[in-house]
């Protein structure tokens, strides 16, 4: 004989109960998995910091705990909202307003991600591939139309932040504070900080004294246009040791940027 | 021993979801049956019950452990939050990984998501994962969610609401089934494996909320609010009690954790106060009469050390046990 006791008919309570939670359960995972829309559909292409992985890698390596936007010298960083679906709480730079300087010279926040979403196989600069500078503007730069700059770069309200080496080694000041006059507007090229530190190790003085840290590759030059009327005008061009740390865009007086950051060129984006 | 396993078998048994057993009599301490059957009969005690019971409610106490409580998750969410804007760097990063005066600390449940995900680990995610792993094992697992979680807070505050509410008639609560946590559990763990993504992440409010504290807030908060907006008016705790799997990974830590509630069966007159304000009643079916299996009893998994519990009974049944120490804490 079975012993068993019998199997009870589910209550009408029981039954609510049930379907209460198969409801909520899709509601949940409904929402939870929504967050794959923005990352498919590369809502957004962001840049994203020094050394970080390939960006799926990225997404799944990332713990989202913000230790990168702690020790950022320049605050570059900031960390996605939940529009960006599985992406929310991952660090991303808008150059725009505030590109990474390399202003910490010992890449910071790779020394702080504790997860190797940004890969701790690199120590310079120039080793980092957050994307490439893309000239949009062209017809909009200063230097094409001969011009040169004099005053704050962006304006009396702007709060972004550059190290100026000359003017303290170890700590960025506020752009506004550090005004120009350029008889040429080169800003673009004068505050790269791959040609920066590419102009100290041809001059023999590097920062320190490890040949590592200099760039095997030039970032950006401004290339001569032929021009008939006297005028010396120039043009920006992107070169192969462009790492896409975002300053000419952030630099570049004109409103808006004559650069954009393409991140698609890197980090395996297209691969 | 054997027993220990029984039990414990039982405590995971109703952390995944199930419903306590009740004991049949012979699975009862032959000891703790004679109590049972005592405290049935002792009808001045039972008068005494009412009595006592009835004053209560008239003056209800405040409750000082709860708030200490309160105090210590707004003190270490503060931390974090004045590490970074003061830049004084002693609790660095946010709830899923931080770095302690420069010691790696990583959430048990985000880390694993990212081993998982990421497939790949690095010696730090190690190094803090482990060190967690420890200290919350002696803390008691769970005791993260009651002590340490802002969202948990949000929510006890939405509870009161709620029950304020429940008094007026104006919500009622709808509970889950529970074993729904556990289902999400697996689901998300079989998802940040499968999809590579860490998509318990995008939802969680341990994290949302934690992130906003320290680095500003956004359009993420509204999903926690919904979350609030449902335990205010649909389901007591829900969240808490039915989805969150970051509960059910400090369960399994706690499990065998060291840091207990112990129930003592001789003084309590099952006046059911504890299982009112229990976040997890389940853990405290024990406490109804009849079911403790003998005379003292440890809390299960599921309890999340809040001490609740502890506080409101009227004759000290319930209290925090460091086993191995002897002397209470």
């Amino acid at each position: 004989m079975n012993t068993r006791p019998k199997k009870r008919k589910p209550t009408a309570r029981q039954r609510r109960q049930f379907l209460r939670t198969m409801f909520m359960g899709a509601g949940l995972l409904g929402a939870s998995v929504l967050g794959f829309i923005p990352v498919i559909a590369r809502w957004k292409e962001r840049v994203r910091p020094p050394g970080a992985l390939q960006e799926k890698k990225f997404l799944s390596a990332c713990i989202k705990c913000g230790q990168c936007v702690q020790v950022c010298p320049v605050e570059a960083i900031k960390l996605a909202d939940i529009d960006e679906g599985f992406g929310v709480g991952v660090p991303y730079l808008d150059t725009r307003a505030q590109a990474c300087d390399f202003s910490c010279d010992g890449l910071q926040c790779v020394l702080a991600c504790p997860t190797g979403a940004l890969t701790h196989e690199l120590n310079y600069s120039h080793e980092t591939d957050m994307g490439v500078a893309v000239v949009v503007r062209e017809n909009a730069c200063l230097a094409v139309h001969g011009q040169g700059f004099k005053g704050q770069v962006r304006g009396p309200e702007y709060n972004g932040l550059l190290r100026y080496e000359e003017i303290d080694r170890w700590n960025p000041i506020l752009v506004r504070d550090h005004p120009y006059d350029l008889e040429i507007c080169d800003l673009c090229v004068r505050q790269c900080p791959i040609e920066q530190r590419a102009d100290q190790c041809d001059a023999g003085t590097p920062p320190s004294g490890d040949p590592a840290q200099c760039p095997p590759q030039r970032a950006i030059r401004l290339v001569e246009i032929e021009s008939d009327d006297g005028v010396t005008r120039m043009r920006p061009e992107i070169l192969d040791g462009c790492v896409g740390c975002g300053v000419c865009e952030m630099i570049c007086p004109v409103e808006p940027s004559v650069f954009i950051m393409d991140v698609t060129q890197s980090r395996g984006w297209t691969a | 021993m054997k027993q220990y396993f029984a039990h414990l078998k039982r405590s995971i048994s109703e952390l995944l979801g199930n419903d306590p057993i009740k004991p049949s009599k012979d699975e009862i301490a032959p000891d703790a049956l004679k109590l049972h059957i005592v405290q049935r009969s002792d009808k001045e005690r039972i008068k005494a019950i009412h009595a006592e019971m009835a004053e209560k409610h008239a003056n209800p106490k405040m409750e000082k452990f709860r708030l200490k409580r309160w105090a210590v998750l707004i003190f270490v969410n503060l931390l974090f939050v004045v590490s970074y804007v003061l830049d004084i760097q002693i609790l660095e990063g946010a709830l899923p990984a931080s770095r302690f005066i420069g010691f790696h600390m990583a959430d048990l449940n985000s880390s694993m998501q990212v081993m998982l995900a990421f497939k790949h680990i690095v010696l730090n995610l190690v190094i803090g994962t482990v060190t967690l792993l420890i200290i919350w094992w002696f803390l008691g697992g769970r005791t993260f969610c009651s002590w340490l979680c802002p969202y948990h807070l949000l929510s006890e505050w939405a509870e009161i609401l709620h029950l304020k509410l429940a008094k007026k008639k104006l919500a009622r609560d709808n509970p889950f089934d529970r074993r729904a946590r556990t289902w999400f559990w697996v689901i998300f763990v079989v998802l940040a494996f499968v999809s590579s993504y860490t998509v318990y992440e995008t939802i969680s409010p341990t994290g949302i909320v934690s992130r906003a504290l320290i680095y500003g807030p956004g359009l993420a908060l509204l999903w926690v609010a919904l979350l609030l907006l449902v335990e205010i008016f649909y389901s007591r705790r829900a969240w808490c009690r039915y989805g969150c799997p970051i509960g059910l990974t400090y369960g399994i830590v706690g499990a065998t954790s060291p840091l207990i509630v112990r129930y003592q069966l001789h003084s309590c007159f099952h006046e059911g106060e504890c299982r009112k304000v229990c976040l997890v009643p389940h853990v405290l079916d024990t406490v109804i009469k009849g079911r403790a299996r003998d005379e003292e009893v440890e809390i299960g998994a599921d309890c999340t050390r809040c001490g609740r519990c502890v506080e409101i009974c009227p004759t000290g049944s319930l209290e925090f046990k460091f086993k191995g120490l002897g002397k209470h804490l």
